[in-house]
Order: C-alpha cells, then structure tokens, then sequence
C-alpha cells in the first residue's frame, strides 16, 4: 500500500466522513428519536443538547462533499451524478432539519410542525445518507470519466438495508448522547431506547457485513483472503468487545461510556468499509488514483489540512467543553 | 412533465434559483455579522446598554439568517457534481483546493464559534465571547474571499495548464488566487454586503422612528446605518466603475451586452439608458441614449472607439437582454442608495436625522435594495459569462453531467417548493423579530443551562432570564 499524496488525502476524505458521522449522526439522530420523546420538556431538552454545535458538525458534510471535489474531483463528479435522486433527497431534509433549529423557538403556535420537518428532515437525511453509501458499495457503472447507469440504479435491497441499518445507527448515537446530556425522564427514557437501538444496530451491522462479501468478489478475496484474514478479523472481534462494552455500561448506568462505544462501532463500521473499498473510491474500476486530482492541486492543500484541521479541532472541542455538562430544557425567545 | 424542455437549460436554471436564494443569506450576513461585532466592541468600550441591547436585537435575526445561509450553502457544494460533473472534473483541480480552503479556513471558524457567540454569553465571559463574534465576523470575510476567488477564476482563468484528459491543472497559485478580476470583485461584493445590512439595519430603525420617534435603540441603529450608506455607496460607485473597466478589460463581450452595443462606434460610443435589446434584429428597441457618454464612461474619452457585439460571433454572444437589464437594475439601487445617503446627509447636518418622516419612509423603502441590487449584479456579471462556464475555455454546454430533463426539471420544482416553504418561513420571522421595537433589557437568543455546569450564576444573567420567563 504506498502511502503517498493521493493516499493520504483519501484518508483526509475518510475522517471528514468519520466526523460527519459521528457528530451529525447523533444531532441526526436525536431527530429520528423526536417522535419517540413526549412534546415539552424532554424535546426541548434534547434540541437544546445539540443546537450550539450542529452548525459545526455539519461543516464536516461540506468538507466531505468540497474535499472530494478538490481532492478527487473524477470521483466526486461520478457518485453525484449516479446517486442524482438520494442526494438531492439528502439536501432538501437537511434544509427541513437546519432550520427547525430556530424556527421552532420562533412561534409556539408552530413548533408543531418544525418538531416534524426536524424529524422528518433527518429521517429522510439519514435514509438517503445510507442507501449513498449502500449504493457506492455495490459499485458505480462508469464510462469515458462519466457516470453511464440508470436513475435508479442506486435503488437496491442492499442500499435499502444500509439506508434502514443507518437510521438504527444514528439513533443509537443520538440516544447514548443525550444518556450523557440529560437527567431524569428523559435519560431514562433514552437508557431504554439506547438497549433496543443497540440491538438493532448490531443486527444490522451483521446483515450488512454478511451481505457485503456477496457482493463482488474483490470483496471476498479482500476480506478472507490467507493471510490478510488475520488483520481483517480483528475488525469484527473488536465489534464484538464493543457491543460486549455498550450493554454493560448500558445495564449499569454509566453516563458516557454508551456514547463512546457507539463512536467506536461507527470507527470500526468505516473501517470495514475502507477494507472492502481499497484501493478503489468509486468501485468498481475507478481506484484512489485514478480519481486524484493532479499533484500540484494536492500538494497545494496539504499544509491547509497539516496545519488547520489540528486548529479545527482544537477549537471544536473548545465549544463542545463550553457546553458542556446536562442541558437545560429552556429554549430562547 | 420536462421532457420538452433542455435539461441543460433546466440545470441552468437550478443552479441560478439556488445560488441566488443562497446567496441573500450570506449578502446580509457577512455584513450583520460585522456590525455585530461593532456593537459588542462599542459595548465593552463605552458600556452602554443601547450597544448590548441592539447587539442581543440583531443577534436573534443573525441566528435565522445565518441557519438558512447554512443550509442553502450545503446544496451549493453538492450541486456542482449533481447536475455539473464534467465541469467538476474539469475545473476541479483548480477551484476545488479554493474551495477546500473556504471549508477549512472558514467555515469551520464561523460554525465553531456561532454557537458560543450565539448561546455562551454567560458561559465564557464577556471577553472571549467579544473575541467568538470577531472570529464568526473574519470567518464570514475569509468565506467571501475564497469563494470569490473561485468565481473569478471561472470569470478570468489564469495560472493553469490542460492537461491530456482536457483538466485544468493549476501551474501558479498565486496567479489563480489573485486572478485578474478577483480584487475588484471582492472588494465590490463586500461593499455590496455592508450596504445590503446597512440598508436593512437603516429600514428596521426609520420603521421605529416612525412609530416612537424617542426610541434610542431605534436612534443608535438608524444613525449608525445612515453614516455606513454615507460613507460606503459613493466607495461602492467607485469600486463598481473600477469592476466595469477590469470587465472591459478581460471581458469587453460582457461589456458590450451591458451597454447594448450591438454595432461598432469608431468615434464614440452613446450611453444606452434605457431600451429594449433586440438581439434577432441586432439593436435596441425604444433606446433612450446619451451620445458619445459610454466612451467617456469606459474610455474616458468622448470619441474613444468601441467595439460591439458586430465583431464578435453570435454563438459567442450572452443573453443580451438579461445582461442589459439586470445591470441597469443594480446601477439604478446604487443611485437611490447614493440619493439616500446624500438625504441622511442633510439631515444630520440639519439636526433632523430623527424626525424627519419622509427620511425614514425613504429608509424604509430602500430596506429590500441591497438584494436587489445584489442579486441583479450577479446576474449581469454570471449570465454576462455565458456561453462559457470557464470564460473563453469551457462552455456551459460541455460543462453538465449527463443529464435528463425529467430528473433536473422534477429536482428544481422540489428545491422550488421546499426554498418557498422554509425560506418563506424564516422571512416571515425575520420580520417578526424586527417589528418588535429595541427595548431595554433586550433578550438575545438564550439557551444557558445549565448554568451550574460553568459554577457561576452572574445575577444580571438571572434578572434577564426571570424577565424573559414572565413575558413568556
């Protein structure tokens, strides 16, 4: 495996994805569980435990789609083309759930219905972030550096069963995370959705793992080939110990451990999809490579991303340590 | 239901209908989110309360704005693989790092420190707090920097090569950032966005004055936007003509679709006010014209030569109408503006800046100006670029992905309806937010609990919240 620029910057668009997983999938998340939290209080809270920081969870989305245009723009180009109708679906939620973040403290009479284009919005997102996913995974048909297949088709069994798998994962995120924002009623009721999501997550991450090798055989052979078997087994041994991890911590009431081992399954969920994708970013022919944008253009951002990405984060965990601690259910006026 | 239709043209149109909404967000926004931090700095100087009030006033209206900035601008990074991926996989190597950086230099900065601008008063005291408003101000400047970069690269290419697959392959970033046009428009842009939030700063306090000519918040804000209208619109003309001599310089073929030139003029070219382009026939219709005064405009020379859309092929040409009009649109603003600003003049030299009603329904008239200035300006210097994505190197046509009529024409109603309903919303309160009078005491957009998790409890914090929990 050569570790150099175009390497590199895939491991970049990698974490990008990582981040916007994990921090938009638990304010994702909490939308797909609004239904599920009585109107009042306990909403309130949990939309005051995400609304300082959603803003920049997001930006990890627009680094993911900007950062792939930069970086590897053949394949940006290709899956946004192929996956027309779930992108658009994606943006169009996230513009429902965006601005429910004020809306709903703007005018009692309405927050009704920004409480459902927030949950609606997210559901939608995250069903559409995952049939992407699922669709990626399943392979792109490409010709003459463009995208040559259908409309549809992205629209399969397995996208869906990503797509279902995805809406499990993010409300499990959501849950453990307001298990750690909140008290009371709502932690509670969140320790029992936590245990059923994890459940759920579980099976799911097994349907999906079991039904990937399925799907091509480069797949298989990267997966159970002799001897790299011994390196892509620890990925679901480490799962097991995880899900061993979350229901313990779960059953005994911890306040964050929940959170971080369902941080750890998404870890070890994209890192098992970046064993079955190596060396290619849009499956089947299309390799890391291939799609890099020209060296200049990488070597050009590589003191951004060497020098500005440890400031982000810096500063991103500045404002999460602000807010830190259980949220009030108060909203502004 | 689009079959009839050119999905090229409906791609088009997409693109257009979502930059534009986008782009009202941010227009208001990078100049809110100066004047922002202009009140909390006067604030923490003086210790005024009008200053905290007005910032907590504006704050609340800075939280919506910039919640639809945000979303619209996510769609803005998608939408150029959607519906223009060959134009992504050509032009990306060079404008995609541009981007990368606005991502990374400024996005991040502004949404990292929104929420403790927003919500952190009482968590981080009152120094850091100043210094998040700063960080979200320059966040929003350094956003305008990049993405203007971007367009004006597209406007005028410079420091690339084309390589063997037909990309754009940059050669001299230097040259590519600081592309021919890029500081006329940046500078015009900017200027455009203070006006744009001073217009409607300016509007929201004449709407008050009109109603309690005693207000002080209403006073403070309507002062302090007629003295920015008064100092920057005579800057903005000037940045405006200099931008127009740049274009005649890179792009005289916008130029001359802004000026209606169908034909040559070897001595001296007239001035076209008004008119309706022709362009099957290859003149204007109705034209009302000052002779010889566009040559001295451009050329500074009454019988300086122009060349007009004559010499140049008609698959070369712009949509010459919306080019004509919309310029004449944004140039029409930019007088009432200067009209304004010399009006607010008067009366504060007259001691009348606060009672003088037909000021303040002046004012209030020109609230909306700025975007539509704005937005007609973008439309003359982005339709003025056509039939090219990249100027002279890459047409629209060749820019799109393949696409299909039905799929664009069925996403751009989607995207239609959902802007109207969500953005409409977001206006409608918006403006509820600015018919409130500023008041004493001013709320800001408050979500501090626990308070106990930052160990302190400062008591004006607790007066305020028990305020605000009698009047809810």
């Amino acid at each position: 495996m050569p570790f150099d620029l175009p390497m590199f910057f895939a491991f970049i668009i990698a974490f990008a994805i990582l981040a916007y997983v994990v921090m938009d999938g638990f304010d994702l998340g909490i939308g797909i569980l609004f239904p599920f939290l009585p109107v009042g209080r306990e909403r309130d809270s949990a939309m005051n435990s995400v609304a300082p920081v959603w803003d920049g969870n997001e930006t990890w989305l627009v680094m993911g789609g900007g950062g792939l245009l930069a970086a590897f723009p053949l394949a940006y180009g290709m899956i946004l083309s192929a996956l027309y109708a779930p992108i658009i679906a994606m943006l169009l939620a996230l513009v429902f759930r965006g601005v429910a973040f004020e809306f709903r403290w703007r005018n009692p009479r309405h927050r009704g219905l920004w409480d459902m284009a927030f949950s609606g919005g997210s559901i939608v997102a995250t069903l559409a972030q995952g049939i992407t996913l699922g669709a990626l995974l399943q392979g792109i048909a490409v010709q003459n550096r463009a995208y040559a297949g259908g409309w549809f088709d992205w629209l399969t069994p397995f996208s869906l069963l990503v797509g279902v798998s995805l809406l499990c994962g993010y409300a499990l995120l959501g849950s453990t995370w307001l298990v750690m924002k909140s008290e009371g009623s709502l932690q509670e009721r969140c320790y029992r959705l936590a245990f059923r999501l994890g459940v759920a997550t579980i099976v799911a991450m097994a349907a999906v793992s079991a039904a990937t090798p399925f799907l091509r055989d480069a797949y298989w052979m990267r997966w159970f080939a002799w001897p790299q078997v011994l390196f892509t087994a620890q990925v679901p041994l480490l799962v097991a110990i995880v899900t061993f991890v979350l229901f313990w911590s779960l059953r005994r009431g911890h306040h964050y451990t929940p959170f971080l081992m369902a941080l750890a399954l998404f870890g070890l969920g994209l890192a098992g999809l970046g064993i079955s994708l190596y060396p290619n970013v849009v499956p089947p022919s299309v390799s890391i490579w291939d799609a890099a944008a020209p060296h200049d253009s990488l070597k050009f951002m590589l003191p951004g991303v060497l020098v500005i990405v440890p400031i982000i984060l810096a500063y991103t965990g500045f404002s999460y340590w602000v807010f830190r601690g259980k949220t009030g259910h108060e909203g502004y006026h | 239901m689009f079959e009839g239709l050119d999905a090229i043209f409906l791609a088009r149109l997409q693109f257009a209908f979502t930059v534009s909404f986008h782009f009202i967000f941010p227009s208001f926004s990078i100049g809110l989110a100066s004047y922002l931090a202009v009140l909390e700095g006067l604030w923490l100087w003086t210790g005024r309360q009008v200053y905290l009030d007005l910032f907590k006033y504006w704050l609340k209206i800075f939280a919506l704005a910039f919640g639809m900035g945000v979303v619209s601008g996510i769609v803005m990074s998608y939408q150029f693989g959607t519906n223009w991926s060959v134009f992504s996989d050509k032009a990306g190597p060079v404008i995609g790092p541009l981007m990368a950086y606005e991502v990374l230099t400024a996005f991040f900065l502004e949404a990292g420190f929104l929420g403790v601008m927003l919500f952190g008063m009482n968590r981080v005291g009152k120094g850091l707090h100043f210094a998040a408003t700063l960080a979200v101000a320059v966040g929003t400047f350094i956003s305008a920097f990049w993405i203007l970069s971007a367009n004006s690269w597209m406007q005028t290419p410079a420091g690339h090569a084309i390589n063997a697959s037909g990309q754009f392959v940059p050669v001299d970033w230097w040259a590519i950032i600081f592309n021919p046009s890029f500081p006329y428009r940046l500078v015009h842009t900017v200027f455009g966005a203070y006006l744009t939030t001073a217009l409607v700063v300016g509007a929201v306090g004449a709407w008050h004055l009109l109603r309690e000519r005693g207000n002080e918040g209403a006073r403070v804000m309507f002062s302090m936007a007629m003295g920015m209208i008064t100092v920057v619109a005579p800057l903005q003309i000037f940045a405006g003509d200099q931008h127009g001599l740049n274009t005649l310089e890179h792009q005289p073929v916008k130029v001359m679709a802004m000026e209606g030139h169908f034909q040559s003029h070897p001595d001296g070219a007239p001035l076209v006010l008004f008119g309706w382009p022709d362009e099957a026939a290859g003149k204007n219709l109705f034209a009302v014209e000052i002779p010889k005064a566009s040559s001295l405009i451009l050329k500074h020379a009454w019988d300086a030569p122009l060349k007009g859309l004559d010499t140049v092929d008609r698959k070369d040409w712009p949509p010459v109408p919306v080019v004509f009009w919309s310029f004449r649109i944004m140039v029409g603003m930019g007088m009432l503006m200067l009209a304004l600003a010399a009006f607010s003049l008067l009366a504060r030299a007259r001691k009348r800046l606060y009672d003088w009603p037909l000021l303040h329904h002046f004012a209030l008239a020109m609230g909306p100006a700025g975007f539509v200035a704005v937005i007609a300006g973008w439309v003359t210097t982005e339709v003025g670029r056509q039939p090219y994505t990249v100027y002279g190197l890459l047409r629209t046509v060749d820019s799109a992905s393949a696409l299909d009529a039905p799929a664009v024409g069925a996403s751009l109603m989607a995207f239609v309806v959902v802007y109207f309903f969500a953005f409409g919303a977001g206006t409608y309160y918006i403006l509820k937010l600015m018919s409130h009078p500023p008041h004493r005491g001013e709320e800001g957009p408050r979500r501090d609990q626990p308070v106990r998790a930052a160990g302190i409890t400062p008591a004006p914090a607790v007066a305020d919240s028990l305020a605000t929990d009698k009047e809810a």
